[in-house]
């Protein structure tokens, strides 16, 4: 099914046997691919298979090591993000450029490379917020904004170039199935005007709605290009993953409903300053042998949470947070884990790691309370470096040993070793956040087995995710944080999409049970 | 063309060999600038770094030299590691100096063995006493310790003049604004009969090797380590960054502290307007040098203690001013702070860029 | 007679404030960027001694004015080389260049020490400033209105000026800046310039204006209370104004104490008192609720690219 860009047709981007390198990793080898003007094109793959760098090449933030681009059929050193935008060429950024203490307009501002005076550029600004009916103030910090207005600021920001190519990095790894809709149209219409879309993503479904034309990466490699609207799911899914899809196995028994273990019950907390999300009365528990499922859009108290349960922030009251009915919410990180709560946090790299202290070292960080590591305060080396071995081995994580430095993994391995720490502890409950992002398929899977395999165990697990078909593949029970508060845990068999969507929406319905409590 | 590259690890090697380039290019560039200004640069050089090793009657004024920068860059680089930028141990020198003195006066005509080891003990708690109000300021009020540390280093010295000219000034001195000598049993004694190198000395490599057991073997120490390193890990891993703050700014404030009493009991034998000499800040590039290790410590100290020494001998020999010697320790700490670089990057050469093998 | 006297306790007021506030000025403009050079007590050293140098050697202060600023950017470069171009910490970086100016103006000062120059005179010619009042308006010397234009020549750039737009950003995330295709080390190694230069500046004043000879060290850690006045400003030029010429106040209160001779307050608990004052306000600062984290530049400090 792969086919040769065609070489005849107009084009509005052309690439031809590009290749970068960095050290240790060949990011983009040989790649060849072709836009045509007004065509929405995917660039597919996992993470780490290359679209990172291969756009950055194209927006000019990076060179190529080799290899040649055309634009309009015209070849074309693009040195810089500026020379880029002088083509023509638009970027929305994954982790938006956006500048969190300054306004709308000023960061419109800085995106453009020529000076426009405030009053006029509020006018262009406005044109095009109406023309797409797309609603936004110039005049609001852009820390008081959704994610999906922030997003709002940079396609502004690239439409007020009036662009031939807009290349749109992962979009929707941070919005709502709404606001996805919403921001589909307006990709549409753009594209209707006649400019080419570069759209960054792995997933699928969205790739079969919006794209006409695909370039499938996998490991810095072009391994196909296909028609997404006519090519099936499975079939681009096991080309991006280079390997059949593996389900998960569920073991047998019955396992499920067990007694409470984890209870939570009207946890307040404010959020910190500056730009942090209060949690207002989150009440849920999670049961012996179940994974409870927290879904959201990013930035809506996910991280708070997790605090919260791991104790970095103590509740205001030791009875918000039981553990097997013994209320914790006083204890600091360390007790908790003693007392069998375990937490993995979304950032590996230092958060739930130090990246410049050896995996050996970063045993020591969480496991000292429940293994005999480190005894009235002396380092016992010996263990320590056989616990990391033992986890090491059993989790598969690719390394040189226990003498290696945590921020020498690649980001899968380096979850894996994380997780591979927390559950070789036998905690009774264990709290994830992001369990598998930016990790690749192989890796994702051994941790989703091993969250379930620890689950049959009579674990109480909780993953908190952005990645809703994660959490219907591994939960048995889903609920849904919004704006600091939790809606009510439902089972996800039988759930349908449009209702989470609903409540990640902040429509929370009948089903928003906790109400917020001020004490 | 040559070209930075990014290590995938940091280098071992160059951890340890980057701080010996960095005294070979400052002296290096201590020749060729003294050369130009007129100095016999070749001499000053040799004066400066190389005399006081080779003659064996100048060893003991190196370890009298080095000793109090041992123990205040041993408190400063806990310090540092743990993110806590305590620049104010001059301050904490000059009051250990003076909470020791205040005992020494107290007791002056007594005898006892217990004098010295109060006297001790009142330096530690002084100098601690002057690092708590930057430790309290910054854990409570997140004030920098940076600016709260350096500015009570002003503050210690003058309180130092105030009690050297007023209330301390010894009634029979001449009207020199000084104290009173210490009494033979306020003295530190020396090792050995007739040396001048003082108990000071071994104390300071013991509290070296001690250091190091805490910062390498125990939590306390990894505490220290993580929490400069990776704030957030180690609020996840249990540990309170308040308590290393606190632990820091007192261990760093006690040492300096201590280091300050053995010197006003030692080499000074009482106190005058010159007892801040700046072994404080001094500390600040020995801590640098030795990577912010104890062992490293201990030999920073003795290169440090080289160019006080040489320095003396090159204001004899090639007439190089004494504020020369301020000069190449700072030299030093910019090579240090460059080559730094070396350990986390190489130099290569700039290869065709797609056969670039990592 | 009150007046004359009101008026030449404001005019020493206002030469007291004067270096501290253009080395803050100086400071603040790098902290915008986001980069934190502690070093300004060594780039004032630097410039003070560059001035006195060529103020005494060639007998024209301004001069010697120049060669202060030109010192203080190169002083200011020595940083940015090794904190930019090397990325080594800053905070210890901003020690070593301290060190580097104590070291380096004693050692260059060594053959000056005791010599005196003729000092920087007012502006204006003295029959506009014959009347007391006019002397508050028309009597400072050069460096005091410069000073003051500055303040609001920085206020303007920052807020109004697509320039000042684009250095906030730097210091405010340097990772989106540079995603967007600003040159973030190039634009912080002018910021660290522009520090430089005043900090240079304010150090001549010391030497040439204030005390026309030369004296080892004789910033006293003025370069020290420079940056804790940013933290007070909240960096705001306006702010940054009002605390230089409380400063000021403070130091001009304890040379008239001094003068008065009150024997009640020992001399030496004088000459603590700006140190005191500079904890003291800091500690307000905090206690008011206005902890540096808000207000400053959210990039302050870190290095790019992150390490």
């Amino acid at each position: 099914m792969t086919q040769p860009p065609d070489q005849t047709a107009p084009s509005r981007l052309a690439l031809a046997h590009v290749s970068k390198s960095f050290p240790g990793v060949k990011a983009n080898q040989d790649i060849s691919l072709s836009v045509r003007p007004g065509e929405i094109h995917a660039l597919l793959g996992e993470n780490g298979a290359g679209k990172s760098t291969l756009v950055k090449i194209i927006y000019g933030v990076q060179r190529a090591d080799e290899g040649q681009i055309s634009f309009d059929d015209r070849p074309v050193e693009i040195a810089s993000p500026k020379a880029a935008r002088k083509l023509g060429i638009g970027m929305v950024f994954q982790h938006f450029s956006l500048f969190d203490g300054m306004t709308v307009l000023e960061n419109i501002a800085l995106g453009l490379d020529e000076t426009v005076p405030a009053e006029e550029l509020k006018a262009r600004i406005k044109a095009i917020l109406d023309s797409y009916s797309l609603p936004l103030d110039p005049d609001r910090a852009v820390h008081t904004l959704s994610v999906g207005e922030r997003q709002r600021i940079e396609i502004v920001r690239c439409l007020l170039q009036k662009p031939k190519l807009l290349i749109m990095d992962e979009p929707t790894s941070v919005l709502t199935p709404q606001e996805v809709e919403r921001l589909f149209q307006t990709l549409r219409q753009i594209a209707r005007e006649g400019c080419s879309i570069l759209y960054i993503s792995h997933k699928l479904h969205e790739i079969k709605a919006l794209c006409e034309a695909a370039t499938i990466l996998r490991g810095g490699k072009v391994v196909a290009t296909c028609d997404p609207r006519v090519e099936t799911t499975r079939r681009m899914a096991e080309l991006m993953i280079g390997a059949e899809l593996k389900s998960i196995e569920r073991p047998a028994g019955d396992g499920k409903a067990g007694a409470a273990r984890l209870s939570v019950e009207r946890l307040d907390m404010p959020g910190e300053p500056p730009f942090g999300t209060s949690l207002k009365g989150i009440s849920f528990s999670a049961k012996a042998g179940e994974i409870l499922g927290i879904a959201g859009v990013a930035g809506n108290g996910q991280a708070e949470l997790l605090l919260a349960l791991s104790g970095e922030h103590p509740a205001s009251r030791a009875d918000a947070i039981k553990l097997d009915g013994r209320p914790i919410g006083f204890s600091d990180a360390g007790a908790r884990r003693a007392a069998g709560l375990a937490c993995v946090p979304e950032e590996r790299n230092g958060h739930a790691a130090v990246p410049d202290f050896s995996l050996a070292e970063n045993v020591v960080l969480t496991a000292r309370h429940r293994l005999p590591l480190a005894p009235s305060g002396l380092i016992r080396q010996g263990p320590v470096e056989r616990y990391a071995g033992e986890v090491i081995a059993r989790f598969d994580v690719r390394t040189t040993g226990p003498a290696a430095l945590a921020g020498s993994l690649s980001g899968g391995n380096l979850q894996k070793f994380i997780m591979g720490r927390e559950i070789g502890q036998r905690p009774d409950v264990l709290v994830v956040a992001q369990p598998t992002w930016g990790v690749d398929a192989g890796a994702a899977a051994a941790i989703r087995q091993a969250l379930v395999d620890l689950a049959a165990q009579g674990s109480a697990i909780v993953v908190i995710s952005q990645d809703l078909d994660e959490l219907l593949e591994l939960s048995d029970r889903l609920c849904v944080i919004n704006e600091g508060r939790l809606s009510q845990a439902r089972p996800v068999a039988g759930l349908k999409l449009e209702e989470i969507g609903l409540l990640m929406g902040g429509v929370h319905g009948e089903s928003h049970a906790a109400e917020p409590t001020h004490a | 063309m040559l070209e930075w590259r990014r290590r995938r690890e940091p280098s071992k090697a160059m951890l340890y060999l980057s701080p010996l380039i960095a005294i070979g290019l400052t002296m290096l560039t201590g020749m060729l600038v003294f050369g130009a200004i007129g100095y016999d640069g070749l001499r000053a050089v040799t004066a400066i770094f190389i005399t006081p090793l080779i003659e064996p009657q100048r060893w003991a004024d190196l370890g009298v030299k080095a000793a109090p920068l041992i123990m205040i860059a041993l408190g400063l680089a806990i310090g540092f590691r743990a993110n806590v930028w305590n620049i104010g141990a001059e301050g904490q020198y000059v009051m250990g100096a003076i909470a020791g003195t205040g005992v020494a006066l107290l007791t002056h005509d007594m005898t006892g063995w217990w004098i010295l080891p109060a006297m001790a003990l009142a330096g530690i708690v002084g100098g601690a006493a002057w690092a708590a109000l930057p430790a309290l300021l910054k854990v409570r009020l997140q004030v920098s310790e940076i600016l709260t540390s350096l500015m009570l280093t002003y503050v210690a010295v003058q309180f130092l003049y105030y009690l050297v000219r007023g209330p301390w000034k010894d009634p029979d001195g001449f009207n020199f604004p000084q104290t009173k000598m210490f009494s033979a049993s306020q003295t530190l004694p020396a090792i050995a009969e007739g040396s001048l190198v003082h108990l000071g000395v071994p104390l300071a490599i013991l509290l070296a090797l001690i250091a190091w057991f805490v910062m390498s073997k125990t939590v306390a120490g990894y505490a220290v380590r993580v929490v400069g390193r990776a704030p957030a890990a180690a609020r996840h891993g249990g540990f309170d960054a308040n308590r290393v703050t606190w632990a820091a700014l007192l261990a760093g404030g006690g040492l300096a502290g201590l280091a300050g009493l053995f010197e006003a009991a030692g080499p000074f034998g009482q106190l005058t307007p010159q007892f801040p000499v700046g072994y404080g800040f001094t500390a600040i590039i020995v801590a640098f040098l030795g990577r912010l290790s104890p062992p490293g410590i201990v030999f920073g100290a003795l290169v440090l203690a080289v160019t006080y020494v040489g320095g003396e001998i090159a204001q004899s020999t090639v007439r190089l001013p004494s504020a020369a010697t301020g000069m190449f320790q700072a030299l030093l700490l910019f090579f240090l702070l460059a080559t730094d670089v070396l350990v986390r990057y190489r130099l290569a050469w700039k290869a065709r860029p797609a056969r670039s093998a990592p | 007679m009150t007046a004359a006297i009101l008026v030449s306790i404001f005019m020493t007021l206002a030469a007291a404030a004067t270096p501290i506030l253009l080395a803050a000025l100086g400071e603040l403009v790098t902290e915008k960027a986001g980069v934190l050079n502690l070093g300004v007590e060594g780039m004032m050293l630097c410039g003070a001694v560059a001035g006195f140098a060529v103020a005494y050697s060639t007998g024209s202060v301004p001069l010697g004015l120049l060669a202060a600023t030109l010192a203080g950017v190169a002083a200011a470069m020595i940083f940015a080389l090794l904190t930019l171009g090397l990325g080594s910490n800053q905070v210890a970086t901003g020690l070593a260049l301290t060190i580097f100016g104590i070291g380096a103006s004693s050692l260059i000062g060594a053959g000056f020490v005791g010599r005196t120059i003729t000092r920087l005179g007012p502006l204006f010619p003295a029959d506009y400033a014959a009347h007391p009042w006019l002397r508050l308006v028309f009597g400072h010397d050069a460096i005091v209105y410069l000073s003051l234009a500055l303040v609001l020549a920085v206020s303007l750039f920052l807020r109004k000026t697509k320039a000042g737009l684009i250095l906030r950003a730097v210091g405010e995330n340097a990772d989106s800046a540079h995603a967007i295709g600003y040159r973030v080390l190039a634009i912080r190694t002018a910021a660290t310039a522009f520090g430089g230069a005043l900090a240079g500046l304010g150090g001549a004043y010391f030497s040439l204006a204030l005390t026309p000879m030369w004296a080892d060290r004789l910033t006293a850690g003025r370069g020290w209370i420079a940056l804790a006045l940013v933290v007070f400003a909240a960096w705001k030029p306006g702010r940054l104004l009002a605390g230089a010429y409380l400063f000021g106040a403070v130091a001009t209160f304890e040379l008239q104490a001094k003068a008065a001779g009150w024997s009640f307050i020992a001399p030496e608990v004088l000459a603590m008192t700006p140190y005191l004052a500079t904890i003291v306000v800091l500690t307000m600062m905090s206690l008011g609720g206005r902890t540096g984290g808000r207000d400053a530049p959210a990039c302050l400090g870190k290095p790019f690219p992150a390490s």
